[in-house]
């Protein structure tokens, strides 16, 4: 169970999208979970190894770390990159029901069972919205637990067992910051996709409905 | 999830490539990121922990680190790659919209024959040919980028075996002590020659595809 599951998982949802929903999983892919795996993971990997207080007090900087840390950047950069993917799963599951529905029936319902339409359709806009939502759920996590997205070079801790007030240095801080950042970006950029795919959804729903309206008045 | 899946899916972009994209493809497969996942990484792996001071100061190793190496040659080489990698995503869609065109026409009653879609080559023409061009100068832009980043960042090419710090906390100056430091810069040298050879190769490609469209059109006039 790796990642390699989340990556089958979106291709078989890129079967189902609009062309702008491509582009979305492209960017989750490469500029997401491909920079996680190959460069951010890294970074994080010894980070408690290589938190140092200026201090010989046992125990004082796991307390520390703990409370500067309560969870992981880059755990929760994981736990982000799944959330964010999932709702995918519904327009697979409805594709799915549409397909069992035709081999129970044993005749053609649909006119194709992947076309974004009818009750589709209102799956895929939930999944667009959710998204969108979990995105903007998980920036805010970001920011409110870490300060804004800043990664401090120095610590001050003053937490039992820790005497008095005692520096605490984080482990590469530039380079954590760049990648929160480029996170940050990317995750803005993946809400700007969804968005705009939601509104040509919408607008191209509307505009066809209305002609479909039109037509039948005409006649 | 790793390189594999980018791999995969530039093999793609492989068929619709010419020759020179071909053999820009190979380099890149094999003289980087294998050499990247394979080789570099391994040397790079421990540089914190051998990262030494002549202190005992706690947290001034940190400071001194983070000051001298504020984003580390692996994740830049990492980010080089995948930046470079990406234009070519770019034709690959495109390949992939004119495939779902031609389906569609074929849906619609049109007599096309859907295995040989499926491994039909796709000519550069048209708008495709704006779509490889301009995906080409971008990889170049990016390599240019990247071989600045590094120049900019690590004042040349070179590791120095001894830096000299004197960030807070570590009183006065400190020498603090690089890992490896001969064999990183042969990496970093190894790794500038092949993205110059890349770069060569997208501009000869560059210039081709130019030439080629230029003959092309003259023939059509005369």
């Amino acid at each position: 169970m790796s990642w390699a599951f989340l990556r089958d998982l979106l291709s078989g949802v890129n079967k189902y999208s609009t062309g702008i929903g491509r582009i979305w999983v492209a960017v989750v892919f490469v500029f997401r979970l491909l920079v996680y795996v190959a460069a951010a993971e890294n970074i994080w990997k010894y980070e408690h190894d290589e938190f140092e207080c200026n201090i010989k007090q046992p125990g004082c900087e796991n307390v520390c770390f703990d409370h500067f840390f309560p969870i992981s950047h880059i755990r929760l950069w994981a736990l982000q990159l799944i959330m964010v993917s999932t709702p995918s799963l519904l327009v697979v599951f409805h594709v799915a029901y549409r397909e069992n529905r035709e081999k129970h029936h044993n005749q053609k319902l649909y006119r194709n069972p992947g076309e974004i339409d009818g009750g589709l359709l209102c799956t895929y806009l939930i999944s667009l919205i959710l998204k969108t939502g979990l995105e903007i759920v998980f920036l805010v996590l970001f920011y409110k637990l870490y300060n804004g997205f800043k990664i401090p070079r120095l610590v001050k801790c003053d937490i039992k067992p820790c005497p008095n007030t005692v520096d605490c240095y984080i482990s590469k801080p530039t380079e954590k910051m760049i990648f929160l950042y480029f996170l940050v970006a990317t995750s803005c950029l993946c809400i700007v996709l969804n968005l705009s795919e939601l509104s040509y959804l919408i607008f191209k729903h509307s505009i066809k409905s209305y002609l479909k309206r039109y037509m039948k008045k005409q006649q | 999830m790793d390189w594999g899946t980018l791999q995969a899916v530039l093999g793609g972009v492989n068929k619709h490539s010419t020759s020179i994209g071909k053999i820009w493809l190979t380099v890149l497969f094999i003289f980087r990121i294998m050499i990247l996942v394979v080789a570099a990484e391994r040397v790079w792996g421990d540089e914190q922990d051998d990262f030494v001071c002549n202190t005992l100061q706690p947290g001034c190793r940190n400071v001194c680190y983070d000051h001298f190496f504020p984003i580390s040659h692996i994740r830049l080489w990492a980010l080089q790659l995948i930046f470079v990698s990406t234009p070519a995503l770019l034709v690959a869609m495109h390949v992939a919209y004119r495939r779902h065109e031609k389906k569609r026409r074929f849906r619609n009653g049109e007599k096309i024959d859907i295995e040989e879609l499926k491994n039909e080559k796709m000519h550069i023409r048209g708008p495709l040919w704006w779509t490889y061009t301009s995906s080409i100068f971008f990889r170049i832009v990016f390599e240019a980028i990247f071989m600045y980043v590094f120049y900019y960042m690590y004042d040349g090419y070179q590791m120095p075996r001894l830096v000299k710090c004197d960030a807070w906390p570590c009183p006065n100056t400190v020498d603090c002590f690089v890992s490896r430091p001969t064999e990183k810069t042969t990496f970093t040298i190894f790794m500038l020659a092949v993205s110059g050879i890349c770069m060569m190769l997208n501009l000869a490609e560059l210039c081709y595809l130019v030439i080629k469209i230029c003959t092309n059109g003259s023939r059509k006039t005369t």
